[in-house]
């Protein structure tokens, strides 16, 4: 332990160099690390870590979702009437798709079956991309009809619902100007989540040409669980964003 | 509380004179100096006990004279007692303090209401009566008296020191503060939350005088009218009668006596009507629609200011069972304590949106 | 109370040198430093950027002492004054306090005292420090451009719709330093939890680790609502949106909720790390076990927990209702008691202890009575009724400056004076030393002690000007920071010195227990040639005389 006392245990230094050249047998074993278990333990905790640190980031925004939500029940679910059903499950779908692609990926690797590993990383980040498609599509349709908060919102949809051919109660003018703050966390949450999504996207691609190298294929399959386990934790978040902001007072028979 | 012993006169008169000290020139300052006392007490105590702890264990037990340590782990008993006597202390302070804020926020049902608008940089005070006062206010003694705050822009605090009383100024929304003055004299008021540039700027004078020095001053300082005759006027600009005029096919409720009642909305809720309310009520009408009536009230957001709304509140106060009486109202009478404060135990503020 | 007696042991200075190979000689030239992954050179390189940041941030101190001299506002324009505590306050809290023990004592000590060779993450541990200076380096440029004065404390809708300075440079700034921070935690903790050596059991750790713990946990959890909320107010700034802004439907008490969401746990994030770096001073120092080990392990995480539920004791004339004000109220008296328990147990380490009075026992003693009255200071302002004539005044401002600067500060000087020796090789001159502990102590007291009496007469804070009759009270307290402002900067230049002329430390110069201590000084890169197998307990002053009596010294 110094390098200038004697050692009262000589025995151990030997065992303890006799380990030190079983240990460095991986490519990716880290010295600090004692054994490549350690390793894998610290690596997937830290990830859990840093999720919690991340369902306290989107906490903040969820609390002031909840308070405004409660005082401008009626503003928040008119104008979540205006979301788009279709695209909003055609995204959630798409979402749990990638994450079912995201798991398969992850027993691909522990299988050590390269090819599929690739394949499904692939389809992972198709879908994902595919998620952030709709999603531009739905933010431009928010921009044409000026419900993007800030100086060019238009309240007249809300006032007058039916000189624009939907079928909503109207709400009072100043009611009306509360949806703007819907529609801010709107942008808000889901602009965060896809600032998420992206940044995920952005690390599949460094993944799939890793994989494609062969780096996942011999065992060392951390990074690719630690991955998924961002992946499936921004799918949740999406989880519930949908019904939060699309689904709040949606009747089946409306 | 029994506390204005000579010795407690004694004591705070000397800290006083000795710039160390504010004055007490308040009903509740006693209350507030005897928890300061009791905790800069329970302090001196405690820092006392632990710095003779320390000297004495540093200088008993230095290497010189016990060059060998004892190792001990620990001692239940004492951790236990070093955990339950604070506690216990901490606690009581809680208590006591508890108790105090209560009393500061809480006012009695008497109070004279004087209405401040906090504004980027400087202090409005409104009395009732139509006097207007820009970093100042003028207040009779002995009298409790409340404020009815609300800012213009940003938060601002509002703070006199030597009544020991200070709230919040909040842009949005009422607080309130209420305070008897004791002495006659001046005593600083400060803006104490950070607001901008001038924030050291905000800062006036209350002048507490005798009652009648303080009738004098308000017949002195009135500008003709009182607020209830400029919200009345404001009513009527504003186009407010066109539905709210008392008949009974009127498209809007009736708001003689309004003020100070429980009232029905639409959604079945029942709410106190006070300031707060009836200022929401202007600015957010479709959340304060009156059972049996529709909502389509104009909201008036942006369209009239702080004082032009504490006019209006004023007015809908003053208002029983006929829409007419501010023609009768007399100048010189103008000085009228407010309808009394609603007490039903409803913080003033926390009114629903 | 003069003793000459002394625990100091350095070896024979006619031969000693410093050991051949260490993690700073290890490798050379600039980029191995700027892309190391050694947590040891990383706690370096954190040392000197928050050195550097402390001073810049005590000159903002100075310059506002020094305006504060007169009642008129005569040095600066208002403008400029209100510039002046905002960056004072942005560079004390996010860019020195916060990261001051553990991104550098930590970042060093921490893997070693668990017995592991490096952190969990050091690449991480890099980009923690990278994210530090890059929101530094965007402070110092919101200063350049012109400065921020939102006040540190950002009050919407002041700094979303009232101010046209570089809000939003300093925001982005303090949010990137925020990251900075939840990395460290993180490592901190996946450290702590998976890389302890063999033996190595929770309640054989160094109390040290336990307070490292403990203020993780809360830069973990706490750190990003502090970043959802200055997304929020940069979003309100650029677009206009009403989130905070009650004329468009938004309350401003929901950022201040918010923001004290953090910035309480924050400043428990500050001083715990302090904490655990006086039970390593004050247990050497008595050469004893500290008392009531697991009552102070307990302790910290006790304050971890409850300091996150006593945000709105900063809001309690705000607006928020009567009755959630009782329950803030009555969870702040809670928090109180293990800070007070911890305090006992210190002083009760010193019963029966053998102790001496090298320079980082006498800070650690001028924490104990400074934070001992910061502390029970705090206890005034979780008083409901009291809190209403203290708040936003002097007094608040004396509590704070009390325990961050006396507590803190001086824990954090302690710490670096106790482990330079450790993290250099060598030794710095004693008598200054002390010196500059007690100058430091004399001039914190003559600079915030008058503070409290002007809270309590009512002088508010971020006050440019002030009534004539605050005068004296405010010149005593400038003068008293003149003094404090001398004891920081005598460290820089004898610390400095040591570095070149100080004399060798050797292994263990305090004899102390700990495995940092048994180790070379300065450390191995590796820091042990082999992990350690922990067979004692912590603090165990017997195993070290066992061990001391069978070294075989040898010569080089």
């Amino acid at each position: 332990m110094d390098n200038t006392v004697a050692t009262e245990h000589p025995h151990t230094h030997e065992t303890a160099v006799h380990a030190e050249h079983t240990h460095v047998s991986l490519p990716q074993h880290r010295h600090h690390f004692e054994t490549v278990e350690q390793q894998r333990e610290a690596g997937s905790f830290g990830m859990w870590l840093f999720l919690l640190t991340e369902i306290m980031f989107f906490g903040g925004l969820f609390f002031a979702y909840l308070l405004y939500r409660n005082w401008y029940y009626d503003a928040f679910f008119t104008a979540s009437n205006q979301l788009s059903i279709p695209l909003g499950t055609a995204n959630t779908a798409i979402l749990i798709t990638s994450g079912f692609f995201m798991a398969l990926a992850v027993w691909c690797a522990e299988v050590r079956k390269k090819d599929m590993l690739v394949w499904t990383l692939i389809l992972t980040t198709v879908f994902g991309i595919a998620f952030l498609g709709i999603k531009y599509v739905e933010y431009h349709e928010k921009w044409e009809k000026h419900h993007i908060p800030g100086a060019h919102f238009d309240i007249s949809e809300f006032v007058n619902p039916a000189a624009h051919g939907i079928k909503e109660k109207p709400l009072p003018p100043d009611m009306a100007q509360r949806t703007q703050v819907f529609f801010f966390l709107y942008f808000a949450m889901t602009g965060m989540h896809a600032l998420h999504m992206i940044i995920g996207v952005g690390l599949l691609f460094w993944l799939i040409w890793r994989a494609r190298r062969g780096d996942f294929s011999a065992g060392y399959v951390a990074p690719i669980e630690n991955f998924g386990l961002y992946w499936h934790f921004v799918d949740i978040v999406w989880l519930f964003l949908f019904p939060l902001l699309y689904l709040i007072n949606r009747h089946p028979l409306h | 509380m029994g506390i204005s012993s000579v010795l407690w006169q004694f004591l705070v008169k000397w800290l006083h004179s000795s710039a160390l000290f504010p004055v007490e020139a308040s009903t509740i300052a006693p209350y507030t100096d005897a928890l300061y006392f009791f905790l800069v007490a329970v302090s001196l105590v405690g820092l006392a006990f632990v710095t003779i702890l320390i000297f004495y264990f540093s200088l008993r037990y230095r290497k010189d004279k016990h060059p060998v340590a004892v190792q001990i782990e620990g001692s239940t008993i004492l951790e236990a007692t070093w955990t339950i006597i604070p506690l216990a202390i901490f606690l009581v302070v809680f208590v006591w303090g508890g108790l105090l804020y209560f009393r500061i926020y809480n006012p009695p049902p008497n109070s004279m209401n004087i209405y401040v608008v906090g504004k980027q940089w400087m202090w409005k005070a409104e009395h009732p009566g139509g006097q207007h006062e820009i970093n100042a206010l003028h207040i009779p003694v002995g009298q409790p008296i409340q404020l009815t705050m609300i800012s213009q822009d940003v938060f601002h605090s509002f703070s006199i020191p030597d009544f020991r009383v200070k709230r919040e100024v909040i842009p949005g929304r009422y607080s309130t503060v209420w305070f008897q003055a004791t002495d006659p004299g001046t005593y600083h008021i400060f803006c104490t939350q950070y607001c901008g540039t001038l924030h050291s700027g905000m800062i006036g004078e209350v002048t507490a005088m005798s009652a009648a020095d303080y009738k004098k001053w308000l017949d002195g300082s009135t500008s003709g009218t009182s607020l209830a005759q400029n919200g009345e006027r404001l009513f009527a600009s504003m186009g407010c009668n066109a539905c709210h005029n008392g008949n009974a096919t009127a498209r809007g409720p009736n708001l003689a006596g309004v003020y100070g009642s429980k009232l029905t909305l639409t959604d079945g809720s029942q709410v106190l009507v006070n300031d707060a309310y009836l200022r929401d009520a202007i600015l957010n009408p479709s959340q304060h629609v009156t059972a049996g009536y529709a909502p389509i009230m104009p909201t008036y957001q942006g369209q009239i200011s702080e004082d032009g709304l504490i006019d209006l509140v004023e007015y809908i106060k003053q208002l029983q069972s006929n829409y007419r009486i501010q023609q009768t109202f007399v100048t010189a009478d103008s000085n009228q304590a407010s309808p009394t404060t609603p007490s039903v135990g409803t913080n003033q503020d926390s009114v629903k949106p | 109370m003069s003793s000459t007696a002394t625990i100091v042991s350095l070896p024979d200075q006619a031969t000693a040198r410093l050991p051949k190979r260490s993690y700073l000689n290890n490798e050379d030239g600039l980029l191995s430093w700027l892309l190391t992954g050694d947590h040891k050179r990383i706690a370096i390189l954190y040392l000197i950027s928050i050195t550097f940041f402390f001073f810049i941030g005590g000159a903002f101190a100075g310059l506002i002492r020094l305006e504060l001299l007169t009642p008129q506002p005569d040095l600066v324009a208002a403008d400029t004054y209100n510039k002046f505590f905002t960056m004072h306050g942005i560079i004390m809290v996010f860019l020195f306090l916060v990261p001051s023990v553990p991104a550098t004592i930590g970042n060093f000590l921490i893997p070693i005292m668990v017995g592991a060779k490096d952190l969990a993450f050091p690449k991480i541990n890099l980009l923690s420090w990278y994210l530090y200076v890059v929101g530094g380096i965007m402070v110092l440029a919101a200063l350049v451009l012109g400065g921020v004065d939102t006040g540190w404390t950002f009050t919407t809708p002041l700094s979303t719709h009232y101010l046209n300075t570089h809000v939003i440079t300093a925001a982005l700034a303090i949010f990137v330093a925020g990251f900075s921070s939840i990395f460290t935690g993180l490592n901190f903790i996946v450290t702590i939890h998976r890389m302890r050596c063999p033996g190595m059991t929770w309640f054989r750790l160094p109390l040290f680790v336990w307070s490292n713990y403990a203020a993780s946990l809360l830069m973990v959890l706490g750190t990003p609502v502090l970043a959802i909320t200055l997304v929020l107010v940069l979003l309100e700034r650029v677009f206009g949106i009403g989130v905070f802004d009650p004329t468009k439907g938004g309350d401003p008490l929901l950022f201040q909720h918010l923001f004290w969401f953090y910035s309480h746990p924050a400043v428990y994030i500050m001083i715990l790390p302090g904490m655990g770096v006086i039970s390593e001073i004050i247990s050497t120092f008595s050469r004893k076990r500290v008392f009531g080990y697991t009552a102070v392990a307990f302790s910290s995480v006790a304050i971890a927990l409850f300091g996150f539920f006593v945000w709105a004791h900063h809001m309690f004339i705000m607006g928020v209702s009567n009755y959630s004000a009782l329950v803030f109220s009555l969870l702040t008296m809670l928090v109180a008691v293990p800070s007070a328990i911890k305090v006992f147990n210190w002083a009760f380490t010193l019963q029966k202890g053998s102790i001496t009075f090298e320079t980082p026992m006498l800070y650690a003693f001028g924490f104990l009575g400074l934070f001992t009255i910061g502390g029970l200071t705090g206890v005034f302002l979780g008083s409901l009724g009291m809190d209403i004539h203290l708040t936003e005044t002097y007094f608040i401002v004396a509590h704070f400056h009390f325990v961050m600067v006396g507590g803190m500060l001086m824990a954090f000087l302690s710490g670096v004076h106790f482990w330079w020796p450790k993290m250099t090789g060598r030794m710095y001159p004693e008598s200054l030393s002390k010196l500059a502990a007690v100058t430091t102590f004399i001039g914190f007291i003559l600079t915030f002690m008058p503070q409290f009496i002007l809270g309590y007469l009512g002088m508010p804070r971020r006050y440019h000007a002030y009534p004539p009759e605050y005068q004296v009270l405010n010149v005593l307290s400038t003068a008293g920071a003149t003094v404090l402002g001398v004891g920081y900067m005598l460290p820089l230049l004898y610390l400095g010195w040591s570095l070149k002329y100080g004399a060798i430390a050797g292994d263990n110069p305090w004899q102390a227990t700990g495995l940092e201590w048994q180790i070379q000084s300065p450390p191995l890169t590796e820091n042990f040639i082999e992990i350690p197998i922990m067979d004692h307990e912590a603090y165990d002053y017997e195993w070290l005389e066992q061990k001391q009596k069978n070294e075989v010294t040898t010569v080089g």
